[in-house]
């Protein structure tokens, strides 16, 4: 039988504000354990939840960009179940009214297409503490800095019908978080995290399947292994003739395999109500115009806007956008450069990220910034250098020797453009080369690039080509 | 000296007749020899009181001073106090000393006022008799074989027997007004939101509310006054000017229109009760009020929406005792469960867990829009009864509870007689309206008190009526037998 997988993910992107969600405690990550918990995280007998104002604009930026209803009013919920690192007793988080609701993101498949896959709702809730087990010898230990650290959970439709495009819509909402500056992306420190609802049922079946959620996946790579186990487990079980179990599963990377988490028996009822502590949140027109005034172009509409304007394939529209910041620097390449959009995309893409991978640095810590790289490729557009010694030059700029005109002068780099610099060179090495100048003459007529070489050798490849072609061809017909 | 009023010690203090250290030890004296009857208070802070007193004294020189500098008061024992142990009348809190003041605390500490220690409550402030205290029950200065009221049943009974000339209380469904109505003091619960909640540990966090209680209205004024006031670390207290409660105390009655709610004088209220107030209406007729006949429809129904309400709230808010960070842990625990368990299980009082499992239970799937939705809706019609009652009337005015104070141990095992003993003060808590309990009176030897319902805000309002009728009565002088030497 063919199946259909069917993916829902519920992304948790942690917001990159300075404090907390409900308290003035820091949200820096890495400090020792329980130092940026204050009486408010702790939960404390009497303190009081105060909503970060900072938190809901970045939630409204999301929903802006997700073409999605910013809420004008949205309700905080007690969502109430016990554990030591939950010191409340219950999570602060949106129900029944989450402050995004109904958008969409496209996505861009292998075959080129493009899918847009539905946003359900995204909401504000705190993030928990976290629970130590290991170097506590059969105890737990319990670490609040986290308690408090605000959290915007991303629904998506169970649209996704693939690991591949579960992977290329994570992406594309990790771009997109960062493009809005709301989150840092950092998955290692689990600023970005999914949950997979997925799924199989027989092609054509309308019906969907009987769900297994996987927790906490903190990367693309885990979510395409974990999605792609869980379907073959399901398809397996289906097909065996079992049935596949409602539960939340844990995806184990070390393994390569998923596996239950908690037991049907330790369901909980969250008990969910309107947390009397905080009023609903109410936003005016004039507050989401106000945050629609701060959005930035975002990552579609810069790929486009670059393809059209750079004459770039949409592809590398695509790559130079993946990041606000390659975007960025590539911008500033190009408005050193002279307005050489392609030349500059090939460079960013070509020597500089080679150079950078090779490297392990982000574009943001290169040596070569948009305005050395910008110089460079001006003198090439401008022929004072050719393409090849462009290279020379550049690792001359990344190992600091300066910018490109000094280095090129230094060195001297400049090409010959002087045609009757360049005449007296190839007469020089037709008058060393009469063999070669006969059998040319007899039609062998391949032997130019020889002389080409000859010259190039001769003037330490500072001489145009062009030129050279041109006077080589002239005098080799006298 | 243990008789003056807060206007005249303030006077005393200024003049110099007496210092703050003296009148301090004054009171100090007083609770050291008679609080043994009363239990009044869970925790006595004799060395940091005279610490203040002697702050005070210093304040006094400089002239820095508010009406409330040097002016001792006792603290119901829910308002968290930096390095004063705050129990919340429970076992489960019995080792907890937080780290930081409630708002109200550090409002008071700033105005310059001696808190002397923390008052007995029911725990966790669920009770209508401050018998579920694990600190034992309070006694009433009137009669020690009889309650006190609750759940702020340790100030009310320390300010009826002068151990304290103020004390703060917290309302949820009477818990100041019952008590206050019990042992004969005055007693007032602002408007929700007007007092700050931070700090004050949370029963029913949409019903609670800080509140006064005083021998007068006149002081119930100043010690409300100081406590009031927006706080930006409560989302839901109110950014409101505050006003001037003493200079609204004169205002003339004339033409005041009081309304009396024909379902609050029905059946099952205690005929001395009744006439007692009903020589109360008298006075403020003969003072230039109207009285006219109202009617509160829905009134019948706050006893069931709040018995739902704020058990609900109350299972979500004592989530955060689990015996994990702080408080009562059972010894040796096996596991994560047993702890829960064991810890909850013998930190609470059965008063707490009834309220829990009924909470819990009125939360659940399946039962949430059954219980809690429609209670919330019920709310909004008990609140819609009475903005059409303050269409028609400026005050409502009623019993505070049906009878006088019961025995101890009379409804101790009978939870819904209890219940009922909140019957006049509950609606007031859901619709979030200001309310107090005036000295109307006696009934034999035990006092009667005449509940004042404000519109939103109208604090000033009820202050000033109760102060009236405080110049024409002198019910709240009255002092227990065996509380008079200094």
């Amino acid at each position: 039988m063919a199946w259909e997988t069917v993916i829902g993910l519920e992304i948790h992107a942690q917001l990159a504000t300075r404090s907390k969600i409900f308290s003035g405690a820091s949200t820096a990550y890495g400090a020792p354990p329980n130092t940026q918990a204050c009486a408010v995280d702790l939960g404390l007998p009497g303190v009081l939840p105060v909503l970060n104002a900072e938190v809901v604009r970045m939630a409204a930026k999301f929903g802006l960009a997700t073409h999605s209803t910013v809420a004008r009013r949205s309700v905080f919920a007690r969502k109430n179940y016990f554990y030591p690192d939950l010191p409340k007793g219950y999570q602060i988080s949106q129900f029944e009214l989450p402050v995004v609701q109904s958008g969409h993101l496209d996505i861009d498949l292998e075959d080129g297409t493009s899918k847009r896959i539905g946003i359900t709702r995204a909401h504000l809730e705190e993030d928990a503490g976290k629970s130590l087990h290991e170097d506590f010898h059969g105890e737990t230990g319990i670490d609040l800095n986290r308690a408090g650290t605000p959290l915007l959970e991303i629904v998506s439709e169970p649209d996704l019908r693939s690991a591949g495009e579960a992977v290329a819509y994570m992406k594309k909402i990790h771009t997109l978080v960062r493009y809005l500056e709301i989150c840092d992306g950092n998955m290692q420190e689990g600023s970005f995290r999914c949950d997979a609802n997925v799924s199989v049922r027989p092609v054509g079946q309308e019906a969907y399947g009987t769900r297994a959620e996987i927790k906490n996946i903190n990367s693309f790579r885990f979510v395409e292994r974990a999605i792609n186990f869980e379907v073959e487990r399901q398809i397996e079980l289906l097909e065996g003739g079992a049935t596949v179990v409602q539960e939340t599963r844990l995806y184990d990377a070390d393994r390569q395999e998923t596996r239950p988490m908690r037991s049907k028996e330790e369901a909980n009822d969250y008990r969910y109500f309107p947390d009397p502590d905080l009023l609903p949140l109410e936003l005016d027109a004039a507050f989401i115009d106000a945050v629609a005034a701060t959005l930035p172009e975002l990552p579609d509409a810069r790929r486009d806007r670059f393809s059209h304007d750079y004459g770039l394939s949409r592809y590398d529209a695509g790559v130079l956008t993946a990041s606000r910041e390659l975007a960025d620097f590539f911008e500033q390449t190009v408005e050193n450069a002279g307005g050489e959009g392609k030349l500059s995309a090939n460079w960013v893409m070509g020597e500089l990220a080679g150079r950078l991978n090779k490297e392990g640095r982000e574009i943001t810590a290169s040596p070569v910034s948009p305005a050395l790289l910008g110089g460079l490729l001006r003198r090439i557009s401008d022929g004072t250098i050719s393409g090849k010694i462009a290279k020379q030059v550049f690792e001359a700029i990344w190992a600091g020797e300066g910018d490109a005109d000094t280095i090129i002068e230094r060195k001297g780099l400049k090409q010959i453009t002087d045609s009757g610099a360049i005449e007296q060179s190839v007469r020089d090495v037709l008058a060393a080369n009469p063999g070669q100048v006969e059998q040319y003459k007899g039609g062998q007529e391949k032997l130019l690039g020889f002389f080409v070489g000859q010259v190039m050798k001769v003037t330490q490849g500072k001489a145009n080509p062009g030129e050279v072609n041109k006077i080589l061809k002239r005098l080799l017909l006298e | 000296m243990f008789q003056k009023t807060i206007s005249e010690l303030s006077a005393g203090l200024r003049s110099g007749e007496f210092s703050c250290e003296e009148l301090t030890e004054c009171f100090l004296a007083r609770v050291e020899r008679y609080d043994g009857q009363l239990n009044s208070l869970v925790t006595l802070t004799r060395d940091s009181a005279l610490a203040a007193a002697r702050a005070a004294d210093q304040r006094f020189k400089t002239g820095e001073v508010t009406p409330l500098t040097g002016i001792p008061y006792l603290h119901k024992d829910i308002f968290c106090t930096e390095g004063v142990r705050t129990s919340c009348g429970s076992r489960m809190l019995d080792n907890f000393i937080a780290p930081y003041d409630a708002t109200v605390t550090q409002k008071l500490k700033d105005a310059g006022a001696v808190m002397l220690g923390k008052t007995n409550m029911d725990e966790f402030a669920m009770g209508s008799s401050n018998e579920t205290s694990f600190y034992g029950p309070v006694r009433n200065p009137w009669d020690r074989e009889r309650v006190p009221g609750g759940s702020s049943g340790g100030s009310a009974a320390a300010v009826a027997a002068r151990l304290a000339p103020l004390a703060t209380g917290t309302d949820t469904g009477g818990s100041i007004r019952q008590p206050a109505a019990l042992c004969g003091v005055t007693g007032i619960k602002p408007t929700y939101g007007r007092v700050s909640r931070y700090g004050m540990i949370a029963f029913a966090s949409s019903l609670d509310q800080a509140g006064a209680f005083a021998a007068s209205a006149a002081d119930a004024a100043r010690l409300l006054q100081a406590m009031a006031g927006y706080d930006p670390r409560d989302s839901t207290s109110i950014d409101r000017p505050l006003e001037d409660y003493s200079a609204a105390l004169e205002e003339d009655l004339r033409g005041l229109k009081i309304g009396l709610p024909k379902e609050y004088f029905g059946a099952g209220l205690d005929t001395g009760v009744a006439d007692a107030v009903a020589a109360a209406v008298q006075s403020l007729t003969h003072l230039g009020a109207e009285v006219k006949d109202i009617s509160l429809p829905n009134a019948a129904l706050s006893v069931p929406a709040y018995y739902v309400v704020a058990p609900a709230e109350c299972s979500s808010n004592l989530s955060r005792m689990d015996g994990v960070r702080f408080g009562y842990r059972c010894d040796n625990p096996r596991d994560l469960e047993d702890l829960y368990v064991r810890s909850r299980g013998e930190g609470f009082g059965a008063e707490v867990k009834r309220r829990i499992l009924i909470g819990t239970y009125a939360l659940s799937a399946g039962y949430y829009d059954a219980y809690y939705l429609k209670a919330q809706q019920v709310r909004r019609l008990i609140r819609d009864d009475f903005v059409r009652a303050f269409s028609e009337v400026d005050v409502i005015l009623s019993p505070t509870a049906p009878a006088p104070a019961f025995r101890l141990g009379e409804k101790a095992d009978d939870p819904v007689t209890m219940y009922l003993s909140d019957i006049y003060t509950i609606a007031v808590n859901l619709a979030g309206l200001p309310g107090m309990s005036v000295p109307a009176g006696f009934v034999g030897n035990l006092p009667v008190g005449m509940q004042l319902i404000g519109n939103y805000f109208d604090e000033g309002r009820l202050l000033n009526v109760a102060h009236r009728y405080q110049q024409v009565s002198d019910w709240h002088r009255q002092l227990p037998v065996g509380f008079e030497a200094v």
